[in-house]
């Protein structure tokens, strides 16, 4: 079943050498790691030349406050005319945790890069309206940080 | 020397917009199903911009089950999507089977799928009601709400709760059917038919509702794609994708059922396209109940699956397993999967990551309704406000899901 996606990777792999780091396969997926100055130019070239059109997922998630680096953001590929999926990730240590946004590919990805950046702190550069979304917006934090405590640091309240 | 200045050069006041107003549209507002809030721009009754407030609802799921074992997160689950719980449940425990490469009895993977239908049709149910309520049809509510609460009854018999089941577990299924299941399911069946023919007549051949939906809220079918639509609103834009077909998974290729598509892309073929989609599920209901037969309803895997209370009883290592897995958790190895369904209303997604321990190291869930939701000010800017309300409607969202 992964064959059909090697295909997609060493087609990354003609365009541009440089966008690939590390491959993996497991599960019956593929997961591509990318460098993050890369991951704009290889989401356009498998959204425009090999039908990647459907952003499914952006989403984040800390390795822990002791990784470097530390964190990671994936986006799943989808393909509405042959169905096959895609696994992009990107690593982003904790003192420059930046990429640069997706919202100029696909709209999608607007509220899932807001979402990132709510729960993680991941700031996606260059995107339009880059706010909390699920939290209040003096919220102090990042929720879904490994270093975050599940009850949070003081009673919230809303004022 | 003096430089001639246009009377309106330096004029700030945009005059074509002189009317506009801000209007916040809930937190607490009864046609926005929950508690969403839009902040509206209006020219008149014209929508300008809107612009979708969300968050009320957020409880932090996503974080709860970093600190819950992976048996443990399936009750947090039924919470998300509440009208579609076994939805959320099945996306769940596959996401860690797939991790854990469970192999799944045939007779569990039909009533999954049994099940799975059943709900996709009260959920649908809740979102034909809510939304004719909204554009002011009332009676049809009822009608709906009467079918839903048979399905209710048949989930509970099963599993015990009504709205929060958690009847899929991680290997299979909390117990099997019980005894008189399937007379009771078929009763339900051949009533059902009947149900759809007042929701046609009520709906469908309603001058009204065709007015109130028909070319409103159109979205192309690119645009649907680039927004992420997914679900019966993208097939609502002419785009047929269904992963039920396209990503099989618990068996579905091998059911027989169409896919509705409708091309028109507005509130209207979104409608279209669920009604005919409740005609498909009880034809894949139908094939399920036949397709029933007896058979174990967990994998083979005594370290991860709860053994029968009797088994307990009689041999020591099941009473041994059964300890660990409550006291303990299992393992599992480290990885991650991405495990898409079509839930009922679109692609539910569950990223699930592990470190090879008992609880997960973070699990998302990409929900339909959030990212549906995204698209509602590309789908309202230009209509009226009072279309705004049939287009969160079409949208069919849930904001527990949306928030968790």
């Amino acid at each position: 079943m992964t064959k059909k996606l090697y295909e997609y990777v060493d087609a990354m792999r003609l365009a541009n050498p440089d966008w690939l780091g590390e491959v993996i396969d497991a599960f019956g997926e593929v997961t591509v790691f990318i460098p993050r100055e890369f991951i704009v130019d290889a989401c356009r070239f498998l959204r425009d030349d090999h039908g990647f059109d459907l952003l499914a997922d952006l989403t984040g998630a800390d390795r822990g406050p002791e990784d470097d680096p530390r964190f990671e953001v994936n986006y799943h590929l989808f393909s509405t005319k042959h169905y096959n999926r895609l696994r992009l990730k990107v690593l982003l240590s904790e003192d420059d945790a930046k990429v640069e946004t997706v919202t100029g590919l696909w709209k999608a990805a607007d509220w899932h890069e807001r979402e990132t950046f709510d729960m993680f702190g991941v700031v996606f550069d260059g995107h339009p309206d880059l706010r909390r979304i699920l939290m209040p917006s003096d919220f102090d934090g990042f929720a879904l940080r490994k270093d975050f405590p599940l009850r949070g640091y003081e009673p919230y309240s809303l004022n | 020397m003096s430089v001639a200045i246009e009377p309106n050069q330096f004029d700030t006041v945009d005059h074509s917009l002189e009317s506009e107003m801000t209007l916040s549209m809930g937190p607490q507002h009864p046609s926005t199903h929950g508690v969403l809030r839009l902040e509206l721009k209006l020219d008149g009754e014209m929508v300008v911009k809107a612009t979708p407030d969300i968050g009320y609802l957020h409880t932090g799921m996503e974080k709860l089950f970093e600190y819950k074992k992976y048996q443990q997160g399936i009750v947090i689950t039924d919470r998300m999507d509440y009208l579609n719980p076994l939805g959320n449940n099945l996306a769940y425990v596959m996401a860690a089977e797939k991790l854990l490469d469970l192999e799944i009895p045939e007779r569990a993977q039909v009533i999954r799928v049994l099940f799975c239908e059943l709900q996709r049709i009260a959920s649908h149910m809740v979102w034909l009601g809510t939304s004719a309520l909204d554009l002011g049809a009332m009676s049809i509510f009822f009608f709906c709400f009467k079918e839903r609460e048979k399905i209710l009854n048949l989930i509970e018999a099963a599993s015990g709760g009504r709205m929060t089941p958690s009847y899929f577990r991680i290997g299979g299924l909390m117990m099997d059917l019980p005894a008189g299941f399937d007379n009771r399911c078929r009763q339900f069946l051949e009533d059902f038919p009947d149900a759809l023919d007042t929701f046609e007549t009520l709906a469908t051949g309603n001058p009204i509702w065709q007015s109130r939906t028909k070319d409103v809220g159109v979205i192309s079918g690119e645009d649907a794609i680039d927004w992420g639509l997914t679900g019966p609103c993208l097939r609502g834009s002419g785009v047929g994708v269904d992963l039920r077909r396209h990503n099989p998974y618990t068996g579905y290729e091998t059911y027989d059922f169409e896919i509705p598509v409708e091309t028109d892309g507005d509130v209207w073929a979104r409608f279209r396209v669920r009604m005919r989609e409740l005609y498909e599920s009880h034809k894949i209901v139908r094939q399920a109940l036949e397709r029933l037969k007896p058979g174990p309803i967990k994998a083979d895997a005594p370290k991860v699956v709860l053994p029968d209370r009797d088994d307990m009883r009689k041999h020591m290592d099941s009473l041994i397993h059964h300890f660990l897995i409550v006291a303990e958790g299992f393992n599992i190895p480290p990885g991650e999967v991405y495990m898409p369904i079509e839930a009922s209303k679109g692609e539910l997604g569950v990223y699930m990551k592990s470190n090879g321990g008992p609880k997960p190291e973070r699990v998302h869930f990409r929900g339909p309704s959030f990212v549906n939701l995204a698209a509602l000010p590309a789908m309202s800017e230009g209509e009226m406000i009072a279309d705004v309300v049939a287009i969160i409607g079409s949208l069919d969202i849930v904001l527990g899901e949306i928030d968790r």
